[in-house]
């Protein structure tokens, strides 16, 4: 542990404003692909194990429109819009059919999954790992402030998320459709009852919640190489996260991406060897704490 | 008189008719049995990665030893029988490579193993061959300490990849010289935290400080294996303010940090130093090659300059539609040593082909002077080419090799053997 070095960054303007923005990097996308997986598990009660593989596809379907359009947006786009899509079909076919079945079962059909996508994948773009590389828009000089450095292209990616942040809590508090979801999380037999069809809000919730995980995927293509299998250490990351902020909390998955975000940040400074130590140590005082997360609901 | 010796004579004939029919039979009955023998495939048995995130080390591999194969079987085997490669999925696992070595042996009918998995996996196989003894050809794991700890060695044991030491020292020697030049005393690095990141890492920087006495290596970043996001990492360089950095990460989380590295503007004005930079896979698919970048060669066309080395890239791309990786030229030369040594024993005694391995010398296209040796001492092979230089984005890579000088080598690896212990 170092904590002469994270008190001498903390007291560093330049140090401060680099490592609070690379958290807030880290957690941005944590918090998209998180949020995708909270709101799976808030309304239809499931936890999708293979959220990771949904962002594993979406950098690959992003890759490969970035590669025939040139437009990182439309490549984003159409990664978000592919992964929604597929989302939708696994939902339809396989996901709906375990509802209310045994976790473990539920986590069969996702693991089956897992390794259908890794080998499709495979067989599909190959085994070696990929790389987008950075749009010709972003190759910026970084930022540079109060000392501190931010490179362009994660401006972008904080921006982004944090307008999906504000959408996401718009639409559910503010529309009809949020009202619907909200409904149909808390009480779903009493909302079909209503007259809703709640079929298709489970289909549409699992297509968004896809969605945002593909396009995290595809956020981040840019800058992380793809392989095969490339979901699996993100997965790990986005349960701890939800654990944290509480699971089918959306203000939660922020609140706990960026609490990762800094820990991972400012504990490569002041305990380097210990971060993910850190980080399940901080998922289990909470769990011990407040087991409903720090936004959950309690439900004793 | 004269109808006895008749009788004798027709008894003769029949008695040789007979016998005659009787050899032509069994002749016959056995004569299938031998042709099976002479058609009866060698199978040699390959345990390797190929699916989850290094299946590129397993398909590289299995591409170079396949051609190895094919070359072997059309000059025609062994006195007319074929070898036949069994390849496995290991999943990247240890536990799973020792389970499907023994399955390879024990179910498959394979009489030895070109073992290509990655060190982990590698040290599983090794102590299946020492329990179950059959011939085992490492030819992915570059972790010294397999082949140069005495513990580790066993009889039927061999290693057909570069080792980590010889690297160091090539490495120190031409990062020492460009140190000096460019006046870089203040380093750090960023390594893989596991057994090859940490042991590359602290052998790079024993002979950079060798080489050159005024290298301080002020901090050691240590991101996890296969972690997406590298900037914590790269924001702890940027306040370390190296002058140069080091770094053994591979593979796409090397094209990773690349990327990130690039964007926060890392690489500029400073030097890297990272020993896997130069590997198709990894030139390929960084779009631009940042300036000031430095590694050792992995696999490259150009190193050795040679028409033969240049040939198998050509033939491996042709048939594979895909550069040949370090992990190829790796069991291309694994697979050469094996069947030489089928060859020359004309059989598949372990025992027989152990004996011919310790000192055997073959021709290679990846050898400093045309030629691959098994050291007998320790069952790793020397004399293959080890260059480090500066990158450019485009063939030749690496335009200036600073060529490994063996006889370098071969000194200080000795003395690092006696300093670990590994020889008195």
């Amino acid at each position: 542990m170092d904590t002469e070095a994270l008190f001498e960054c903390v007291t560093s303007m330049s140090c401060l404003v680099t490592q609070t923005s690379t958290g807030l990097i880290v957690g941005s996308l944590l918090f998209l692909v998180a949020t995708g997986l909270t709101m799976i598990f808030g309304v239809l009660g499931v936890v999708n194990f293979a959220h990771g593989s949904l962002y594993m596809l979406g950098a690959y379907i992003a890759l490969s429109a970035f590669r025939l359009t040139d437009s990182f947006i439309i490549a984003t786009v159409i990664g978000a819009l592919g992964v929604g899509l597929f989302s939708l079909f696994f939902e339809r076919f396989f996901m709906r059919r375990v509802y209310g079945a045994d976790v473990l079962m539920q986590l069969l059909v996702c693991y089956a999954f897992i390794l259908i996508l890794d080998d499709a994948v495979k067989i599909i773009w190959g085994s070696e790992f990929q790389s987008m590389g950075m749009p010709a828009y972003f190759q910026e000089p970084p930022v540079f402030l109060a000392g501190g450095v931010i490179p362009v292209f994660y401006i972008y990616l904080i921006a982004i998320s944090a307008a999906i942040a504000v959408g996401l809590w718009l639409l559910l508090n503010k529309t009809k459709i949020g009202k619907v979801v909200r409904a149909a999380a808390v009480n779903p037999s009493m909302t079909s009852a209503l007259g809703l069809n709640t079929s298709l809000i489970f289909a549409g919730v699992f297509a968004f919640g896809g969605a945002l995980a593909g396009l995290a995927g595809a956020l981040a293509a840019p800058v992380r190489s793809m392989s095969p299998g490339m979901g699996f250490s993100v997965l790990i990351e986005s349960f701890i996260v939800t654990v944290i902020g509480g699971m089918g909390s959306v203000s939660g998955a922020l609140v706990g991406a960026l609490l990762i975000g800094l820990i991972r940040s400012f504990g490569s400074i002041g305990f380097p060897y210990f971060i993910e130590g850190v980080m399940f140590i901080a998922m289990a005082a909470i769990l011990v704490l407040k087991p409903s997360g720090i936004m959950g609901k309690d439900n004793r | 008189m004269k109808k006895r010796s008749q009788a004798i004579a027709s008894q003769q004939r029949r008695q040789i008719i007979t016998g005659s029919i009787a050899a032509v039979g069994l002749a016959s009955i056995g004569m299938p049995g031998i042709s099976l023998a002479q058609n009866n495939p060698i199978k040699i048995g390959m345990p390797t990665i190929l699916s989850g995130r290094v299946a590129m080390l397993g398909e590289a591999s299995r591409n170079a030893a396949i051609m190895g194969v094919e070359k072997f079987n059309a000059a025609g085997g062994l006195n007319g029988r074929p070898v036949e490669l069994v390849i496995r999925d290991s999943k990247g696992k240890p536990d799973e490579a020792a389970r499907i070595t023994r399955e390879l042996v024990n179910s498959d009918g394979c009489e030895m193993i070109l073992d290509a998995e990655a060190s982990s996996g590698a040290f599983a196989v090794h102590e299946v061959a020492r329990d179950l003894g059959f011939l085992v050809i490492h030819t992915c794991s570059e972790t010294s300490a397999l082949t140069a700890d005495p513990k580790m060695r066993i009889p039927n044991g061999f290693r057909a990849a570069r080792q980590g030491v010889h690297d160091a020292i090539v490495g120190g020697d031409y990062s020492g010289k460009v140190a000096k030049e460019k006046g870089l005393k203040r380093w750090m690095s960023i390594s893989p935290d596991y057994s090859y990141g940490k042991d590359t890492t602290a052998e790079f920087f024993e002979y950079l400080k060798y080489f050159n006495k005024d290298i301080e290596v002020v901090n050691s970043v240590w991101p996890k294996l296969f972690q997406a996001d590298y900037s914590e990492s790269i924001t702890r360089l940027l306040q370390g303010k190296p002058q140069a950095i080091y770094s053994c990460l591979w593979g796409g989380d090397l094209t990773s940090f690349i990327d990130q590295a690039s964007i926060y503007g890392l690489m500029k004005d400073r030097q890297f130093f990272g020993v896997n930079m130069a590997d198709y896979a990894v030139l390929t698919a960084i779009k631009a090659v940042p300036p000031n970048i430095h590694s050792g060669n992995r696999y490259l066309k150009s190193i050795p300059k040679t028409q033969q080395n240049a040939a198998w890239c050509d033939a491996y791309l042709a048939k594979f539609k895909t550069m040949p990786l370090n992990w190829s030229w790796e069991n291309a030369v694994g697979i050469d040593l094996m069947l030489n040594a089928i060859k020359q024993t004309n059989g598949t005694d372990t025992k027989k082909m152990s004996e011919a391995l310790k000192g055997m010398t073959i021709d290679s296209p990846f050898g400093t002077n045309g030629k691959i040796t098994m050291r007998a001492s320790d069952h790793t092979i020397i004399d293959y080419a080890i260059a480090w230089g500066d990158l450019q984005p485009k063939e030749p890579y690496m335009p200036n090799p600073y060529m490994g000088n063996w006889k370098t080598v071969l000194e200080l690896e000795k003395l690092w053997m006696k300093k670990k212990g590994y020889i008195s």
